[in-house]
């Protein structure tokens, strides 16, 4: 299982917990992570990437295992250890206004 | 005894107020979508009990809400399990989906240069007269989108924005937004809208085609001050009794139709001020009209620190100020252009909400008025339902 994290407003939006657990089929990335937590809760659609384009919100970012994952290909393979569900994939919201 | 419920958006969320008819003693639920900016709440006139919301956010983008418990409870149309099996298979998730039907195109930016259309969030939401399925979202940048399922889907009426003025359209201070959405109670297809900064628009056909109606608006920041849009029209309002007659604040000047909005005069007059945002008609008296006065575009308060709502009884020209109750000093706060509404009870309330955070409500057509609460967050839209 995949462990997530979403920003405080999308828990409380899609009325989830802190973490997540997600069953992601294939190669695990960025897409199939989003894929696969928009599947199950599909009112995040649009919030995190572009409904059409899936192109990430500019206040949005990803980060995995120390590293951020946010500009680079959305289908390459993520490291083992989230893989594994030994570290979680982190959507974090941009800390901005002051 | 009948009763109303003030639906209150602000920048961190949205609250529900509710008293019996004398509007003294007020319950406030909320905040819901606390954190969230809430532009505009709005309830079926058919079924008073749905209510449609319109969440947004600079990280996470636009959200449709939906009560169909008079607020108590909310969803987003269409991604509940249930509504999930019964209406997309497993997909769900498309009611916050705005996309422009077509190629979007360009209109101007604030220096005169071509930039695309982008979609940011819904300023209004404006749901039939008729069918609680049926409601129409007037979004930034600007354009027109109609659901008739609930607000599980979303398509746009795109014969506004593919106008052959849309590619000279630019934006308000604000944005381009559409922001007023008036539906004529005696033929549903015949509908107003007003966008920052292009004008008015009408529809007869309900929605296919439009035309600009902004002939008389006159705006000295254009090169051309009586051109055919480019109007920043901040808000008209209309008494479902003669929707012929239509009233308007813009950016400067409040003005005055009789024939539709084919035709615009201006009814100014003694006003303190004639900029400001909101306006709104009396439920009862079509000719009795409000307006918030604010000194300047520039400065965006209340002349001489003074809170006052002003009334006109004749359609315009003549006003009153009306300041029992309000705060009459060191005031400076603004009023925004969806914040003020008007109940339908025999005696009629008018409730404007600021930026500073206050409600007010006059259960006496504003004569006197009360504070619902001073200390919400900056108030974006106000709304009121007349509940049996």
């Amino acid at each position: 299982m995949i462990r997530v994290v979403v920003p405080y407003h999308l828990r409380n939006l899609a009325k989830i917990g802190e973490e997540i657990s997600l069953e992601v089929e294939g190669t695990v990335s960025v897409d199939s992570i989003l894929d696969a937590l928009e599947d199950k809760y599909p009112n995040l659609k649009g919030t995190i990437r572009d409904h059409v384009t899936k192109q990430r919100r500019p206040f949005i970012r990803f980060f995995a295992c120390g590293q951020d994952f946010s500009n680079g290909p959305t289908s390459a393979p993520l490291p083992d250890a989230v893989a594994k569900g030994e570290q979680q994939f982190l959507v974090v919201g941009a800390i901005a206004g002051g | 005894m009948s009763k109303v419920r003030v639906l209150v958006g602000t920048k961190k969320g949205a609250f529900i107020c509710t008293a019996d008819g004398k509007r003294q003693d007020w319950k406030i639920e909320g905040p819901h979508f606390l954190g969230w900016e809430m532009y505009h709440l709005k309830g079926c006139p058919t079924n008073p009990d749905r209510i449609y919301a319109s969440q947004t956010s600079g990280w996470f983008g636009q959200v449709i809400q939906r009560s169909d418990d008079g607020g108590k409870t909310w969803d987003t149309p269409g991604s509940t399990e249930d509504e999930r099996e019964k209406v997309f298979g497993m997909l769900g998730g498309e009611s916050n989906k705005f996309v422009y039907d077509g190629v979007a195109g360009s209109h101007k930016f604030y220096d005169g240069s071509d930039v695309p259309w982008v979609f940011k969030r819904v300023w209004h939401l404006e749901p039939s007269l008729t069918d609680p399925d049926t409601v129409y979202a007037g979004v930034e940048d600007a354009a027109l989108f109609k659901s008739t399922n609930g607000g599980k889907t979303w398509e746009e009426l795109s014969g506004l924005r593919t106008h052959t003025t849309g590619s000279n359209w630019q934006p308000g201070a604000g944005g381009m937004c559409l922001h007023t959405i008036l539906i004529d109670p005696k033929n549903e297809k015949r509908m107003w809208v007003a966008i920052s900064a292009a004008g008015v628009f009408r529809t007869d056909d309900g929605g296919k085609t439009w035309k600009p109606t902004n002939k008389g608006l006159k705006s000295n920041f254009m090169p051309e001050e009586e051109a055919e849009v480019g109007h920043c029209v901040h808000r008209i309002a209309l008494h479902p009794s003669n929707t012929d007659r239509l009233f308007m604040q813009k950016h400067w000047d409040v003005m005055r139709s009789d024939d539709g909005a084919d035709n615009w005069y201006e009814v100014s007059d003694n006003l303190p001020s004639d900029f400001g945002f909101p306006i709104d008609v009396h439920a009862h008296e079509p000719e009795t009209i409000y307006v918030v006065p604010i000194k300047s575009d520039s400065e965006h308060i209340p002349p001489d620190g003074k809170l006052r709502v002003y009334r006109s009884k004749t359609g315009g020209n003549e006003w009153e100020a009306l300041t029992k109750g309000l705060p009459q000093q060191h005031c400076y706060v603004n009023v925004l252009r969806e914040a003020m509404a008007v109940d339908e009870l025999d005696d009629c309330g008018i409730y404007f909400g600021t930026t500073g955070g206050a409600v007010y409500c006059s259960p006496d057509g504003g004569d006197h008025w009360n504070a619902i609460n001073e200390n919400f967050p900056s108030v974006l839209s106000v709304e009121v339902q007349t509940l049996p």
